[in-house]
């Protein structure tokens, strides 16, 4: 690709030359099944194409004062006006940072420098990813306070708790996942957005999972996300802070990205990231809504042909591309194996699957099984006949593993 | 508070298995029984409510003592 295509792509109408062909791979019955999007979703093709071009085109520094910088600079001008274009906000609020969670990061402790003559007071959802909450036990363990507001058994925050906590004395910051990114329950933004304004306290909403995929209701003050999510290469995050939000960098002082993040960007992987952004928002209704019978029909058959388990998160409003549930007396370590042998990636919150060996706190949160849980996500590579061989193979592994376990009829 | 009528002692063991142990046992016992298990496995405290509520059990509640966590289960059917 040409310098110019580059920049076009990420201007240019989406269609045309960078139409792909989803049959151009062929799947045999055989073949791996990756249903893990919401860990990381295959490269779009839009992003390889990006990703190649610009790895010859954008190396330089652009901050420099040459030409092949000042190409640089263009091509990330162009990829923040493009994003900023996407999300419906201005290019000087949106920055690029080396992960989302150093976006994460950086949302909730710049947000609560910003607002540290208002109080020291975090609140956040009780099912926040873990780099919000690792964030705020930052902030706790340097003197700050947090208010946990809980979910319902469906994952859905309580709005009413929410309004009190955020009307309280002292806060700072209130942060809240626009959707649950292990059981897929979207989350009453707009409504916990009203209650912040009423408040006058900012809210930071971790749109990881909606970005790319549905839209954000208005409101916030503060927004993340990560291109790994929507088909962009990994190692590229976003922090977009609006204007007259109070926010000041936590970080050592650096020019860079309107002073929100330090160090040299990755400018391929963010040229990358910015033009499947807006290949996969252009084509989001559609996928969406191409997924959502997909995943309503995982919850309907996991339900009726598995037994003993519980399907989980709220059965309506909910992300189109993710489905949890949970299987009794199974061990979920086990079963993600089993899955793996037979070509199905999968994650899971339970206990046994993580490196803390304790089960998910959103699980938790909710009162529901966490062992034996499977979370599918499915992206734009995932077909209605992976679905089916995974729902056909489901009910075979998990009544295998009960037997191992000797656990039938229990 | 009802004095356990007896103890699944399941400490060292990882879920499902205190779960497990509770599925095995319960139905054992006369209707209205409760039965402590002691569990230390961290996700043993949300799924011995989570199965309680499953197979319609009451969860009785979570008692910390010097074993560590244990959990009251009472037979309802």
């Amino acid at each position: 690709m040409t310098g110019s295509a580059l920049l076009g792509s990420l201007s240019a109408p989406i269609g045309g030359s960078w139409g792909y062909r989803r049959d151009s791979v062929a799947c045999v019955s055989a073949s791996p099944v990756y249903l893990d999007a919401a860990t990381a979703a295959p490269l779009h093709p839009v992003a390889r194409q990006a990703l190649l071009a610009a790895l010859d085109d954008g190396w330089a520094d652009p901050g420099r004062l040459y030409t092949q910088a000042r190409r640089a600079r263009q091509l990330l001008d162009a990829a923040r006006a493009a994003t900023a274009e996407t999300l419906g906000v201005r290019p000087d609020e949106v920055s690029f940072t080396p992960s989302g969670t150093a976006a994460a990061h950086g949302a909730v402790l710049g947000g609560l420098a910003g607002r540290h003559r208002a109080g020291r007071v975090l609140v956040h959802s009780a099912i926040e990813h873990s780099a919000v909450l690792h964030a705020a036990e930052r902030h706790v363990a340097t003197g700050g306070a947090s208010t946990e507001v809980p979910v319902d058994r469906l994952g859905r925050l309580d709005l009413a708790r929410w309004s009190a906590a955020v009307r309280a004395p002292g806060v700072a910051l209130a942060a809240l996942i626009a959707a649950s990114h292990e059981v897929g329950t979207v989350q009453p933004v707009g409504e916990a957005a009203g209650a912040c304004g009423d408040a006058g306290v900012p809210l930071f909403v971790d749109a990881a999972q909606a970005v790319g995929r549905v839209p954000v209701p208005a409101g916030w003050s503060v927004l993340t996300a990560s291109a790994h999510k929507w088909g962009g290469p990994p190692g590229v995050g976003l922090l977009v802070v609006r204007k007259g939000t109070r926010w000041e960098s936590p970080w050592p002082a650096d020019e860079r990205e309107g002073g929100r993040t330090p160090g040299a960007l990755n400018l391929p992987a963010v040229v990358a990231a910015a033009a499947s952004l807006r290949a996969v928002a252009a084509d989001a209704a559609a996928e969406a809504a191409r997924l959502a019978p997909l995943v309503a029909r995982i919850r309907a058959r996991v339900a009726a042909e598995v037994p003993d388990v519980e399907v989980v998160g709220d059965p309506d409003h909910r992300l189109p591309h993710l489905v949890t549930f949970s299987c009794l007396y199974v061990d979920g370590e086990a079963l993600l194996h089993a899955l793996d042998r037979r070509g199905f990636a999968v994650s899971s919150g339970s206990s046994c699957t993580s490196s803390t060996l304790r089960p998910s706190h959103v699980l938790a949160a909710m009162g529901v099984l966490s062992h034996g849980n499977v979370r599918v996500s499915l992206h734009r590579e995932t077909t209605e006949a992976d679905v089916e061989r995974f729902l056909t193979e489901l009910p075979g592994i998990v009544a295998d593993l009960r037997a191992a376990a000797g656990v039938v009829g229990l | 508070m009802t004095a356990p009528a007896e103890v699944l002692d399941c400490r060292g063991q990882r879920c499902p298995l205190p779960v497990i142990a509770a599925a095995r046992r319960l139905p054992e016992l006369p209707v209205g029984t409760v039965i402590r298990v002691l569990a230390d496995d961290p996700a043993a405290a949300v799924d011995i409510p989570a199965w309680c509520r499953m197979r319609g059990h009451e969860f009785v509640g979570t008692v910390t003592g010097p074993d560590g966590p244990a959990y009251d289960i009472r037979r309802q059917h």
